[in-house]
């Protein structure tokens, strides 16, 4: 086998074991150096699977050399490249660019188990989003999760403390109820691997415990995903959180979840489980809209700028619900680009947010009047990425909402209706960004402000480059819509 | 369904009893440890659900003896997976321990509406 073959595997194993060595990296700037070599690694491999998935063409990789369904299957197509993407982008971007705002916040001496911790959390989120068993995928969940946990821990914020443990409580019953679900499939079927699991379904004849997994799986990915209205962990986790964590995280963490669920419902239950794909519709679309319209509101009215963003995340998620529940490829192509889209917005927005707290020690909304005046670039960075979370034509965030909106406009007089609900929270997005806007622009700067100055180079570069981004795919789609054209292509060709 | 089918799956009842006695100390408790316990009688029932499903009747430890060829085994796979299940679950009980000691440290108390109140 060549150097290429094995890339599925590098894709996990690089961060997985890398992520020992680095804790014994104890010389300052050395464990750094060794943990931002692996996460660009780990991009360069994602992007050259993208090379190969582009074309539409899937990718599997049998572990060890057994075969499925004995052994464990990584499997790469369209839908899990664009993912790893992200994954890898977010985390190497925030790793690289972010040691001025780690140093700040993380204690030399904890620094090589904290960017061990990000390699697990790396490693965790690559592993769920390629492997294709069921069992495997629990094990890099809580890889992830744990990770995670230690990570938005990690800051000197004691309020991080209980928010994470509040995380702790809700992932872990995330994913014991996904546990569960895999379980009675387990008993039904008697395999793990996820294309095996649905040739066997169809012979399955009683079709309850399958309901019953569908409902476990379903909900435990939904808490992990935090789709609203198990999205209470979410905002505490991401305000009080290490700064370049919430870059981190808020980009790939959730949407990770929101993957697995997509795949699961879409190739295991939908083929094989006769009323689901109306039950799937009806218990997400509802959550979905609720959670734009109110996840949204509160964004208008928070007064911290990082729970201010993360309610909106909350809000975003939502838009990827719709388009999901609309069961057509255009709606899951939007979907799906959107979950690409978002996480660029996300990052330029949270990277540039990680740019102001390195000079202002409070992140209300209030106390940043008039930091553009002493932080230009790094505002006019936010106001690049607030472009694309609200969707002005010309960013990434245009693309998705455009294609969301015209594929909900196939659907009658309920579509209309959905119109209006994305164009309203669309509208409410434009408030919540231009009241930061205005604060920072136009507000009189606080006394104790005057002295401060730009945010660090590396930083600052990092987050022009995603902002930039933003602006490039919003011109240029082509990558991100071939690759979520195949996936709505793969996840809507397996109804049969 | 007949009693004998009822009580026929005993283990699942179980599970089911656990299950919820777990989530309920979780949701209802405000002390942090109580949580946890609660969160780990939680995992633990899935666990016995695992276990519960591997075993074959008559069946014995998956360990092939060549002088007994007719031997029937039960099912390792679930075994094997509920091992890996149970470490995710001790690390997760060991992660949350840890948290509750530090919150300990910062706050002074390790109940949750103190903890809200301090903030």
């Amino acid at each position: 086998m060549t150097f290429n073959e094995h890339l599925p595997a590098l894709q996990v194993i690089v961060p997985l074991l890398s992520a020992p060595i680095v804790i014994l990296l104890t010389p300052r700037g050395l464990a750094w150096a060794a943990a931002a070599a692996s996460t660009l690694f780990s991009l360069f491999i994602a992007i050259a699977l993208a090379m190969t998935t582009v074309t539409g063409t899937a990718l599997t990789y049998d572990l060890g050399g057994w075969e499925a369904p004995y052994g464990i299957t990584l499997s790469i197509d369209a839908f899990s490249s664009l993912l790893l993407l992200i994954v890898t982008g977010a985390g190497a971007v925030a790793i690289i660019a972010g040691k001025a705002s780690i140093d700040v916040q993380i204690e030399t001496h904890r620094q090589p188990l904290f960017y061990s911790a990000w390699l697990l959390a790396l490693a965790g989120l690559i592993g769920m989003v390629i492997s294709a068993d069921a069992f495997n995928i629990f094990v890099f969940m809580e890889i992830s999760s744990l990770a995670s946990y230690i990570l938005i821990a990690g800051g000197p914020d004691r309020r991080a403390l209980p928010a994470t443990f509040k995380y702790l409580i809700t992932g872990t019953i995330g994913a014991t109820f996904y546990l569960i679900g895999v379980g009675l499939i387990y008993m039904l079927t008697g395999t793990l691997n996820l294309a095996d699991m649905e040739a066997r379904i169809s012979e399955v004849t009683s079709l309850n415990p399958l309901l019953a997994a569908a409902g476990f799986i379903t909900i435990g990915l939904a808490l992990k995903a935090a789709v609203f209205p198990l999205h209470v962990w979410l905002p505490n986790a991401y305000t009080h959180a290490p700064h370049m964590v919430t870059a981190f995280l808020a980009a790939c963490g959730t949407k990770v979840a929101i993957y697995v669920l997509l795949r699961f419902n879409f190739f295991v239950f939908q083929a094989n489980l006769p009323e689901h794909a109306v039950q799937f519709a009806f218990f997400l679309m509802p959550l979905a809209l609720l959670g734009t319209v109110i996840a949204s509101a509160v964004a208008m009215f928070e007064g911290h700028l990082k729970r201010l963003l993360a309610f909106s995340s909350v809000a975003q998620m939502g838009y990827v619900l719709i388009g999901a529940s609309l069961l057509n490829a255009s709606g899951l192509m939007a979907s799906v680009i959107h979950l690409f889209n978002h996480a660029m917005a996300k990052a330029a927005l949270f990277l540039a947010v990680a740019s102001l707290a390195i000079r202002f020690r409070d992140l209300r909304v209030d106390e940043l009047a008039g930091a553009a005046r002493t932080m230009p670039w790094t505002c006019a960075a936010f106001v690049v990425g607030g472009l694309s979370l609200v969707g002005i034509p010309g960013t990434a965030g245009f693309i998705s909402k455009w294609l969301l909106i015209l594929s909900v406009m196939d659907h009658g007089h309920f579509g209309i209706l959905l119109v209006a609900i994305i164009v309203l929270t669309s509208l409410m997005a434009v408030y919540y960004v231009w009241r930061v806007v205005e604060k920072l622009y136009f507000a009189a700067p606080r006394l104790s402000n005057v002295r401060v100055n730009e945010a660090p180079l590396t930083l600052l570069v990092a987050t022009w480059i995603v902002a930039l981004g933003n602006v490039a795919f919003g011109l240029y789609p082509e990558l991100p819509l071939t690759l979520a054209s195949h996936a709505a292509e793969t996840l809507m060709e397996h109804p049969r | 369904m007949t009693l004998i089918e009822i009580l026929g799956h005993f283990n699942y009842w179980v599970f089911a009893i656990l299950l919820m006695v777990g989530f309920y100390a979780v949701i209802v408790k405000h002390n942090l440890i109580k949580k946890l316990i609660g969160l780990s009688i939680f995992q633990s029932a899935v666990f016995l659900m695992y276990i519960t499903m591997d075993k074959v009747e008559g069946g014995t430890a998956p360990i092939i003896q060549p002088d007994l060829p007719d031997q029937i085994y039960s099912n390792p796979l679930p075994q094997v997976l509920i091992l890996t299940a149970i470490v995710v679950g001790v690390s997760t009980l060991a992660l949350g321990l840890s948290l509750i000691v530090r919150i300990n440290e910062r706050y002074g108390t390790i109940e949750e509406d103190e903890i809200l109140e301090a903030d």
